[in-house]
């Protein structure tokens, strides 16, 4: 059966070998020593699109899909409000079918919604300037750390003990290539190590719970090293941005803003920073220049500091990043404006706390820590979190993120704008009834 | 793609409007902390809905992408997407789960990633794969990291050098520096293969292994490949593929046969997930037995019939905090399970032949430096026309005033104001033949009337934009008060 993505039928696969004056296709791959040629692969047999449409809705149903449940779990993925018009948008294929955008006078599309990407990102962050993006969170946390790295000429690197785990683990993994070592520090630490490049912090920290960050800002500063905070967008409808107590580098899981889970991927890194920062900043960034008829356009800019240009020179070895994630994050905080991200948040932190208070109210239930937090809180539960979550789960519930390696018979529940009043109750009563 | 009057979104934006509507509070309301806690001002673009899709949607008419026309952009690999993938990727099933769902709540997506590995590691000939690099560079970087690792778990903490063919992507030297190995440069010789004798007098106990793009990035497989992978063993160093090029090899050469000990995949290349105007990617690292304890973590395991995420005995480490960019691996699996194996050889054999094709045809006016039969990719020069005053810059613009995305130009370095065409299989031979004719009036109008090649594009959007300006004074955002 000829394949509907291979256009060339027989006829002109002949036409073409004779113009090429080749004999057969072998004779095209001649370079390639026999032993290597035409090895068998061992592959499943072709299916039809009806046929691969059915197997594979059949293998999604047999996961539990989050619009089939209550969610209450967080740690860095957060399920919020994914408004319609989003996927109409970045459903356009002039956009997704596109390559990264070199040639700019054809790609201004996605050049312009990129710049407005680091514009709103700024505006958000209370930042001076912001890259395209990178992978995700943790990525362009250690990207973070690698640059304060640079700019400081230092190589220790301090991190809260309160950054989320999985970030302090990428953070490692990037750290070891430049010989960076990484320094955990407690909550109420009171200095900095010798010769730090920078202190990464996390607002609200992984547990939910908003960190002393002006203060964390002094000390850091105080040493000569960088702040660094990993920040969460939807909870800046409400509080204070990083720019506003001393980042002097703020990053963030982009996913929030207008895209669904996706198991995890993708999702978005927002990079900021301070402008005077500008050359040691990873990854692309798009600047707004005119043409040579004098009208507004955009395109890629200070690419001398890119792996394409400067190669073992470059600021990071980054090259396709999350364009379309960014696309969609852009919209989102468009379509959302000021008065709808103070909303979100606001349900965010209103349906928290009720949650929170009414779970601390039920026998063997209590709040693990007694700071001020945004939308995620850790509550200590009567037994085993696991066992927990799978009684849970019977009751179409899926509970937080069980943290009792951290903090004893610890939960750490995550509520957004997402859950009804009725799902709460309902998970309120279901661990009432354990 | 449409010329028309364009605005940012604060000229549209007006007070007190909205693109999206919130339900009321439903629970009674908490107290708030006090204001000086609260934030004092966020200025964000106020949009009404329909507004803001005549914005984007006027965006998009002013960008370019396969679906718009052919996209010969080499070494990216820009096919065709199929349309049903995305659907797939959309299933609720795979849309709408958390990565810390427990296991048994996600069994489907875990044995969707199981698979995947298996089939990758089959694909490129390799025993082991890791799907949690986020794209091609970041797979590098892990490929490196376990080149590091390895050498130093035997003791050999003095290989710190990785060495690079000169046409290498810039991917290359910049992972090796990122993970503190010092890059050596290896030229290549006339034939452009690499030059042996190089890499002969630069392999030695100090260096860690060679990072090899196979076909390399001139569109060319090195005959000599077995050779090159018993020169870098025998001297105890590692032989690390970038897989960018894997278009041409599809069903047909396994990378493990080749003498490849680790080799990164770009799923939103070869394996047909769309770029997204520049991601999200997806790049996978395939490696050889004697590596994969060293592989990212997380994997995915099966014991008995369970699925479960694990972390390899001594884990180069986390590089994301999720397991990698699942929605594009559901349409790479999909892509791999419509083809089979001879559907994926078929690619190979199609982009080839129509690259030689292309080859043959402008071969008679663009010069063509290295006069082999390519894989995948033809690297033409535009020092002809250069001659004349027109640049290769110049017979870009000029081909987008065609309808045509330009080829990647200037890549690889290693060749005098390079073009470098790669039309991949999912194009006609009708594509091809009116492409080649642009691209033959172009080479006339080189000749005959260069100012007009110098001031090409004239029917896009804008017109040439001045690149210089913009990184001189940068202007990276708008302000909003």
């Amino acid at each position: 059966m000829p394949s509907p993505y291979i256009p060339n039928t027989d006829q002109d696969c002949a036409t073409m070998l004779r113009d090429i004056g080749a004999g057969s296709i072998d004779e095209l791959f001649q370079d390639i020593p026999a032993p290597f040629r035409d090895v068998p692969f061992h592959l499943p047999p072709p299916l039809t699109e009806l046929e691969l449409r059915e197997k594979l809705n059949r293998r999604s149903r047999q996961n539990a899909s989050l619009d089939n449940y209550a969610c209450f779990l967080g740690a860095g993925y957060y399920r919020h409000f994914v408004p319609g018009v989003i996927g109409h948008i970045t459903g356009r294929s002039e956009f997704y079918t596109a390559y990264t955008p070199y040639q700019a006078e054809a790609s201004q599309g996605i050049l312009q919604a990129i710049y407005e990407y680091q514009s709103l990102v700024c505006q958000l962050a209370g930042m001076e300037i912001s890259n395209a993006g990178m992978y995700d969170g943790s990525s362009a946390a250690a990207e973070a750390a690698l640059m304060a790295g640079r700019i400081t000429g230092r190589k220790n690197v301090a991190v809260l003990s309160s950054v989320n785990p999985r970030y302090r683990e990428v953070i490692g993994t990037y750290g070891r290539g430049q010989d960076l070592t990484i320094h955990e520090l407690p909550p109420d630490f009171k200095g900095m190590p010798n010769e730090s490049a920078c202190l990464v912090v996390q607002q609200p920290n992984f547990f939910g719970y908003f960190e002393e960050v002006k203060r964390c800002a002094e000390i850091a500063h105080g040493a000569g090293a960088l702040l660094v905070v990993i920040f969460d967008p939807i909870s800046l409808g409400l509080f204070p941005p990083p720019g506003s107590y001393g980042a002097d580098i703020a990053v963030a899981e982009g996913q929030p803003l207008g895209n669904p889970l996706n198991f995890g991927g993708p999702g978005l890194g927002i990079f900021t920073c301070r402008q005077e920062h500008l050359r040691q900043m990873p990854g692309r960034v798009v600047g707004r220049t005119t043409d040579a008829e004098g009208q507004t356009g955009f395109v890629l800019t200070m690419a001398t500091r890119e792996q394409h240009i400067r190669r073992e020179r470059a600021t990071s070895n980054i090259c396709t990043n999350e364009a379309l994630v960014a696309l969609a994050a852009t919209v989102y905080l468009a379509a959302m404006g000021k008065s709808g991200l103070r909303r979100a948040a606001e349900l965010c932190y209103h349906k928290a706390h009720y949650t929170a208070e009414a779970i601390s109210k039920l026998k063997g239930y209590s709040l693990a820590f007694k700071q001020p937090f945004f939308k995620e809180f850790v509550i200590r539960c009567p037994q085993s979190p696991e066992k927990i979550n799978r009684i849970l789960l019977k009751e179409k519930i899926i509970g937080g993120l069980d943290v009792s390696h951290l903090v004893d018979n610890g939960m750490l529940l995550c509520v957004t704008e997402m859950n009804s009043r009725q799902e709460i109750d309902r998970l309120v009563s279901a661990l009432r009834a354990l | 793609m449409k010329k028309n009057k364009h605005y940012l979104l604060p000229d549209i934006s007006r007070p007190g409007k909205v693109g999206c509507q919130l339900p009321e509070l439903d629970v009674p309301a908490a107290e708030l902390p006090p204001r000086e806690k609260l934030r004092q001002e966020l200025t964000l673009p106020e949009v009404s809905e329909a507004e803001l899709v005549r914005h984007f949607t006027s965006l998009s008419r002013r960008n370019y992408g396969v679906d718009t026309g052919f996209y010969p952009l080499g070494s990216c690999t820009m096919k065709y997407n199929p349309k049903w993938h995305e659907d797939i990727a959309r299933f609720p099933g795979f849309q709408d789960i958390h990565p810390y769902q427990p296991a048994d709540t996600v069994p489907g997506a875990l044995q969707l990633m199981f698979e995947l590995q298996e089939l990758l590691a089959e694909i490129t000939g390799l025993d082991a794969t890791s799907l949690t690099p986020m794209a091609g560079a970041q797979g590098e970087l892990a490929g490196l990291l376990m080149v590091r690792a390895y050498h130093r778990s035997r003791g050999e903490d003095r290989r710190r050098k990785i060495l690079v063919p000169d046409s290498a992507h810039g991917t290359n030297p910049a992972t090796a520096a990122m993970c503190g190995f010092e890059v050596k440069t290896i030229p290549s010789n006339g034939d452009g293969n690499l030059d042996l004798k190089s890499l002969v007098s630069l392999m030695n106990e100090e260096s860690a292994a060679l990072t090899l793009t196979m076909p390399t990035t001139l569109g060319l497989f090195d005959p000599r490949i077995a050779e090159i992978s018993a020169i870098v063993h025998e001297r105890g160093g590692l032989l690390i593929g970038d897989g960018a090029n894997l278009n041409s090899l599809l069903g047909k050469v396994k990378f493990g046969d080749l003498g490849f000990d680790c080799v990164q995949l770009n799923l939103h290349k070869t394996f047909s997930t769309p770029h997204g105007g520049g991601g999200p990617g997806s790049g996978p690292v395939c490696v050889k037995a004697g590596l994969a304890d060293f592989l990212p973590s997380l994997l995915v395991a099966k014991d008995k019939k369970r699925y479960q995420f694990t972390s390899p005995p001594i884990t180069i480490g986390r590089l994301g905090a999720a397991c990698g960019n699942f929605g594009v691996m559901v349409k790479a699996y999909t892509y791999i399970h419509s083809l089979g194996a001879e559907g994926l050889k078929e690619v190979s054999e199609n982009a080839v032949l129509n690259a030689n094709y292309i080859k043959e045809k402008l071969k008679p006016y663009y010069h063509l430096p290295y006069d082999r039969t390519c894989m995948h990719e033809v690297v033409f020069s535009g020092k002809k026309q250069k001659a004349r005053g027109v640049a290769t810059l110049d017979i870009a613009k000029r081909l987008l005033d065609y309808g045509f995305h330009p080829p990647t130009v200037y890549f690889p370095q290693v060749v005098e104001e390079a073009i470098m065409i790669e039309p991949t299989e999912t194009e006609s031979k009708e594509t091809l033949d009116a492409f080649i004719e642009a691209m033959i009036e172009i080479a006339r109008e080189a000749e005959q009337n260069p100012e007009l090649l110098h001031h090409a594009p004239h029917n896009t959007p804008v017109r040439r934009l001045d690149e210089a300006n913009a990184a001189r004074k940068p202007n990276l955002r708008w302000k909003m008060k």
